[in-house]
């Protein structure tokens, strides 16, 4: 399928469900609008600097440089690099997915890819003391590292089958 | 809050200055540089916004009540599989799902349940998928999710048995 499309399909989905949210109730749909204002405001930020980042690397690292750093064959090491930097980031998912597909672009292996999402998203580095304060010690380690070592291990499936 | 999106829209304008500036020194790459952060421009632009909108539907009709209601202590693969989809429904950093999963806990939810609902609550997240899907593609999705799916039930159980071991008396 081409990516307009799907852009596409997206929008008429949303669409849709806008129009029905409006048709159960107006006021939650207003409320609703205001959430989204607010977390475009918020968003904003990371769009423009991720977009201008990918413009930067695309125009300065060669493909040969970032499919040697992260490509299929840097194996290993680069999944490892690419999930530590993962887990360590911050970054909202919803920029995550366009900077991922920038590096698939320029070079980056699907293996990479996979294990940058998975840590991104699970793993979280900086909030450990939040979630250590609500769900202790020994469960918020147990599943940062073992989030951890299961991306590593969809990567290297991913890496496999896709 | 309004401190944190000060210091990132000041964060913003810092690249874009380091951009502007990178195109001065650097004129021969800024055909490739222009074109390829354009390129993405227009690729967010057409679907980002609808993203946003929809995740703040899903905030609106999605309530922690509802949440709360079905994540509960059924235990095995129908457990497991109602709470990847309560994970995948509302929106949210993850740190603010912690509180909500804590308070479950303490209702006697199962230990599995919570971790495998946290985890979709990060990377499963529905409203955030079709952004996944418009950049990375179908098959790149649905393998991803199957593999997570997987992984994320076994670790569940996993946490579940060393932490029960834990607290039960020796």
């Amino acid at each position: 399928m081409d990516i307009s499309n799907t852009g596409v399909m997206i929008n008429l989905f949303v669409l849709v469900s806008i129009a029905i949210s409006l048709y159960k109730s107006r006021e939650k749909t207003i409320l609703a609008a205001k959430n989204a204002f607010k977390s475009l405001v918020g968003m904003m930020p990371y769009v423009i600097i991720i977009i201008l980042c990918i413009g930067m690397m695309q125009g300065f690292l060669s493909k040969e440089i970032i499919s040697t750093i992260l490509g299929e064959n840097s194996g290993f090491t680069g999944v490892l690099i690419a999930g530590g930097l993962g887990a360590i980031l911050f970054i909202p998912a919803i920029v995550a997915f366009p900077l991922t597909a920038s590096l698939i672009d320029s070079g980056a292996g699907i293996m990479i890819a996979a294990a940058f999402i998975t840590t991104l998203t699970m793993v979280g580095f900086l909030t450990l003391p939040l979630e250590i304060k609500e769900l202790g010690k020994k469960f918020t380690l147990l599943r940062n590292l073992l989030s951890f070592v299961i991306a590593m291990v969809i990567a290297i499936f991913i890496g496999v089958l896709v | 809050m309004m401190k944190k999106l000060a210091k990132n829209y000041i964060i913003s304008a810092v690249v874009f200055a380091i951009f502007i500036l990178l195109l001065v020194i650097f004129p021969q790459n800024k055909t490739i540089i222009v074109n390829n952060s354009l390129k993405y421009l227009f690729e967010m632009i057409l679907i980002l916004p609808a993203v946003i909108v929809l995740m703040g539907l899903f905030n609106v009709w999605i309530s922690k009540k509802t949440i709360t209601t079905y994540l509960g202590k059924q235990s095995g693969l129908k457990g497991s599989l109602i709470s990847v989809f309560l994970g995948a429904l509302p929106t949210g950093p993850l740190y603010v799902a912690f509180p909500l999963a804590s308070s479950m806990i303490k209702k006697g939810a199962r230990i599995s349940n919570i971790v495998v609902f946290l985890s979709a609550w990060a990377c499963l997240k529905i409203p955030q998928e079709l952004v996944e899907l418009q950049f990375l593609g179908w098959k790149f999705l649905i393998v991803r999710w199957t593999l997570t799916v997987v992984f994320v039930v076994i670790m569940g159980v996993v946490i579940e048995k060393v932490l029960d071991r834990d607290i039960a008396p020796a």
